[in-house]
């Protein structure tokens, strides 16, 4: 009757609960319009992957596929190297936990937790043992018979994600599981998820429009734009060498200007006073851009008050005191405006400042 | 079970066929009938005086109705929802009252305090020493009066509901923008409850035109389009009825659609929750007219129960003359309790609205469910045959089905039913779809669809969504739509009369057979009874639902 005991069984052992996650080439198209591109990237057992894009990326569709509430219309979804495209979600045995946590307002913590196993076949009493245990392992001892309205949002999505965890997924799939915590206890939780998926050992992919999130939960990150797979890696390959403009104003902040490629350096010039500025490319890049752009990070810039013959001179439009630094946005000549960190310039709005940078290297993009 | 989750019409192949067999084929027979000898019977319509008053009285009465009921309904909403006064609570309690009525009872109430020998009546001519009564119930003016009673409470609710969901601080915008009280109400808040007024205005249109039981019962010598298809009938002329039957379906259509054209320019709806605070009334005296004001419309409005309850104590054939019936008995109860042939019809009624009701949460379930949560081809068609049956009057359901269902015949897809047990479930069942589907289908969508997905996710098939998932979320709206149809189907008199037959006649013809009898307690402690039995299944329902919750 229940379809898990016939997944269990087409899975046995660890050798599967073990493998990879992958979409190759993964398209799906809703009429004209194409919401997954052609997306292709693995998940290792263990290993915790972010999709990053904004709202209309394609990267909750992408989940969805994964999960199989969506069938690609090209492409496969392959869980420790089996084709698993066409198998129904209730037949994969993943875990997820949805944005609004989709728990069953009318079944309390318990029975919510011990949902996936009565699924499975397994008798009330374990299932009880395992429901109490998942929810200990999440924090949240003794809560089993409270009724899921008298939940707080934070306890709402550990009760989703012990639900997830409670069948021993093979894989975990979570859709902006952060999104609806208040910011302190999102920062809070940020460290409990990447912790907590970690043990579990199995391939985790999640879905963020916050790249915030995505630096401090994920191993790596997949960046989409409609549709499209715009560059995967550590969060630290995208900020450092992002292979695209569209990368570049995606992740961190900075401004990307124009430069002139020259191999291991870029030339920078605004408003006549060039600076010639070491460079990091894109990995695999050939090693001559025709155009070329370098991304100048606000903490990779110096400002100083008043004018300069080797800085870039501008005016400040604004200041704004963000802890332990200030940003100024400072409007260079030719149009160009960059945010500058600083600790120790005391320049005010509308002050006349010269701009230079610092030691990089700056990312080079085409 | 993956089947039943991947192809939709494998559950819908069977509800719809069940739809079109039971609400489609008839109609179109009626349509056939109509067409059996070309445009003979059409003719016949046309040159018939009688015919052509019958209809130009239904859609006087019909509009009629909506005025009265909006002139009642509008102020009495917008009094018990902006303004605090002694005596508020009451009358809000009350104000509903008229809806928990069956129809003919209502009616019968009507006839023992406001008719010829009726003791509001009687007590008039006596205090004014008249010769003959004051008033006649009969013709128009009874009718209408008896819909505005019963059906104003649509436009009460509807208005009231606009009115709790109305934005506080679009008023308060439109006065600190410098508009008056007057000028606020006409040009704010007004159109702001056009929706539920327009809304609630077709609810008693439609149900004005399919009226039957007060034209019956005070038409006197008026003709109705709903009363013409029953005489017709009655003479055999089943063309002539026919037609009849497809011109008041017509009329309904049409109303309807002059309704959707009237408010196709609306597309806001009220969805802030405004929650404004009820104003006192200050002033001594607007206080004083205010609560006497309310007082008179609690006594009208708890009247007609009262004198249900007075009547059904009544010996029959006591009451002559005197203004209140002379003797008091309980052989009136007794007799219904104690004699099988009268006990007979409660049977009858409890055990047909009971099997109409279970098939109505089994239909309307399962078409619900592929209504929000499927995307087929049939979707559409299965939404226009839910919504279907509502904009049918009762008279042309009955009419279709006596047409369709008096003979076995496997080709056609017929099976005799008229002069059966069967035929008056069916009838009730087809009746109540629109009202169960509609219910259960607002439940579902207040459901996060994501729940359905995260069952599939965890494991569960489709059985066991359903079990677990689908059919908790809908249970409330089961559990109202479900009580709705049985009360409804208990007291059911318009599609009853058409078909009944002596062995399955519900308690609402054996209310119209003793009347006719002059009977007036025994009609009464019958219609005590349909009043008991109502309040008691909405205690049953309210408890079920306690108790599952």
């Amino acid at each position: 009757m229940t379809a898990a005991p016939t997944a269990r069984s087409e899975s046995p052992g660890e050798g599967a609960a073990r493998g990879a996650l992958a979409l190759n080439g993964v398209t799906r198209r809703f009429g004209d319009y194409t919401a997954v591109d052609n997306v292709s990237f693995e998940v290792g057992p263990g290993e915790l992957l972010a999709l990053v894009g904004a709202s209309g990326s394609g990267k909750t569709t992408t989940l969805r596929i994964a999960a199989g509430y969506e069938s690609p219309d090209s492409g496969t979804v392959m869980l420790g190297g089996k084709d698993i495209t066409r198998v129904p979600p209730e037949k994969r045995g993943f875990g997820m936990v949805f944005q609004h946590y989709a728990l069953f307002p009318h079944m309390p913590v318990e029975a919510n937790v011990a949902f996936g196993l009565e699924a499975r076949g397994v008798n009330k009493v374990d299932r009880l043992v395992k429901a109490r245990a998942a929810l200990a392992n999440v924090g949240l001892e003794g809560a089993g018979p409270r009724p899921i309205q008298s939940l707080s949002g934070g306890e709402q999505q550990r009760v989703a994600l012990a639900r997830a965890l409670v069948i021993e997924p093979r894989a975990l799939l979570l859709d902006e599981p952060l999104s609806n915590l208040d910011p302190t206890l999102r920062h809070a939780m940020r460290d409990d998820l990447r912790s907590m998926l970690h043990r579990v050992g199995v391939p985790a992919l999640f879905v963020t429009h916050d790249q915030e999130d995505a630096f401090a939960v994920a191993d790596r990150i997949a960046l989409l734009k409609k549709g499209k797979l715009l560059q995967s890696g550590t969060p630290e390959e995208l900020y450092n060498a992002p292979v695209s403009r569209e990368v570049a104003a995606f992740i961190g902040r900075g401004s990307i200007v124009p430069a002139e490629d020259k191999g291991n350096k870029a030339r920078v010039t605004i408003g006549g006073v060039f600076r010639d500025v070491d460079v990091i490319r894109p990995k695999g890049a050939p090693s001559q851009f025709e155009s070329a752009f370098v991304v100048l990070r606000p903490d990779a810039l110096e400002l100083a008050r008043g004018a300069s013959i080797f800085a870039w001179r501008g005016r400040v439009t604004n200041r704004r005191f963000a802890g332990g630094v200030v940003v100024y946005r400072v409007q260079l000549s030719d149009g160009v405006v960059v945010d500058v960190e600083s600790i120790s310039a005391e320049a005010h709005e509308d002050d006349a400042v010269s701009v230079s940078p610092l030691k990089g290297p700056f990312p080079l993009v085409p | 079970m993956k089947s039943l989750r991947q192809n939709s019409w494998l559950i819908a192949f069977p509800v719809i066929a069940l739809l079109l067999w039971s609400v489609i084929y008839p109609n179109a027979a009626v349509i056939a009938g109509s067409f059996e000898n070309g445009l003979g019977h059409w003719r016949e319509f046309i040159n018939s005086p009688a015919d052509r008053e019958a209809l130009r009285t239904s859609i006087v009465i019909s509009v009629a109705s909506v005025f009265a009921s909006l002139a009642i309904g509008v102020p009495l909403a917008f009094l018990l929802g902006r303004f605090e006064f002694p005596g508020r609570r009451l009358l809000r309690a009350v104000a509903t009252l008229p809806a928990a009525l069956p129809p003919l009872v209502g009616v019968i109430a009507f006839l023992f305090l406001y008719g010829e020998s009726g003791v509001v009546t009687r007590a008039l001519q006596r205090l004014f020493g008249m010769a003959e009564a004051p008033w006649r119930l009969q013709g128009v003016g009874a009718i209408v009066f008896v819909h505005a009673y019963t059906m104003y409470v649509y436009v009460f609710l509807f208005v009231s509901a606009g009115l709790e969901r109305f934005d506080a601080t679009l008023d308060e915008a439109a006065s600190g923008l410098g508009a008056s009280t007057w000028k606020r109400l006409r040009r704010v808040t007004l159109p702001l409850l056009g929706p539920a007024v327009a809304g609630s205005a077709l609810l008693v249109f439609m149900n004005a035109l399919g009226s039957f039981s007060a034209p019956y019962v005070f038409g006197g010598g008026l003709r109705v389009l709903s009363t013409q298809i029953l005489a017709s009938k009655t003479n055999g002329a089943m063309g002539l009825a026919y037609v009849e039957t497809t011109v008041l379906a017509l009329s309904a259509v049409a109303g309807l659609a002059l309704f959707r054209w009237l408010d196709r320019k609306r597309k806001y709806t009220l969805a802030s929750k405004g929650g404004r605070a009820r104003r006192a009334i200050r002033s001594r005296r607007a206080q004083i007219i205010t609560s006497a004001f309310a007082a008179i419309i609690v006594v009208a409005l708890v009247l007609p129960h009262l004198m249900v309850v007075l009547v059904s104590f009544a010996r029959d054939g006591s009451w002559t003359t005197q203004v209140l019936p002379p003797e008091y008995t309980l052989e009136n109860y007794k007799r219904l309790f104690s004699e099988s042939e009268l006990w007979r019809p409660i049977t009858n009624s409890v055990s047909m609205a009971l099997i109409a009701t279970a098939a109505n949460l089994v239909v309307c379930f399962l078409a619900a469910y592929l209504i929000v949560f499927r995307r087929f081809t049939g979707r559409r068609l299965l939404e226009l045959l839910i919504a279907l049956p509502w904009a049918i009057p009762a008279t042309a359901i009955a009419l279709g089905l006596a047409a369709t269902f008096n003979r076995n015949e496997l080709a056609t897809a017929r099976i005799l039913l008229v002069g059966t047990f069967w035929i008056l479930p069916l009838a009730y069942f087809i009746r109540d779809i629109p009202l169960v589907a509609s219910a259960v289908e607002s439940s579902l969508r207040q459901m996060d669809a994501s729940l359905e997905d995260a069952a599939r996710g965890l494991g569960a098939s489709w059985l066991m969504t359903m079990r677990r998932v689908i059919l908790p979320a809908a249970r409330p709206g089961l559990i109202a739509g479900g009580l709705l149809a049985a009360v409804t189907a208990v007291g059911e008199f318009v599609a009853s009369v058409v078909l009944y037959t002596h062995s399955n006649r519900p308690i609402s013809m054996e209310i119209l057979a003793q009347l006719r009898a002059l009977a007036f307690g025994t009609a009464a402690a019958y219609s005590v009874l349909l009043i008991f039995l109502v309040l008691l299944m909405t205690l049953a329902a309210r408890s079920f639902e306690e108790r599952l919750a």
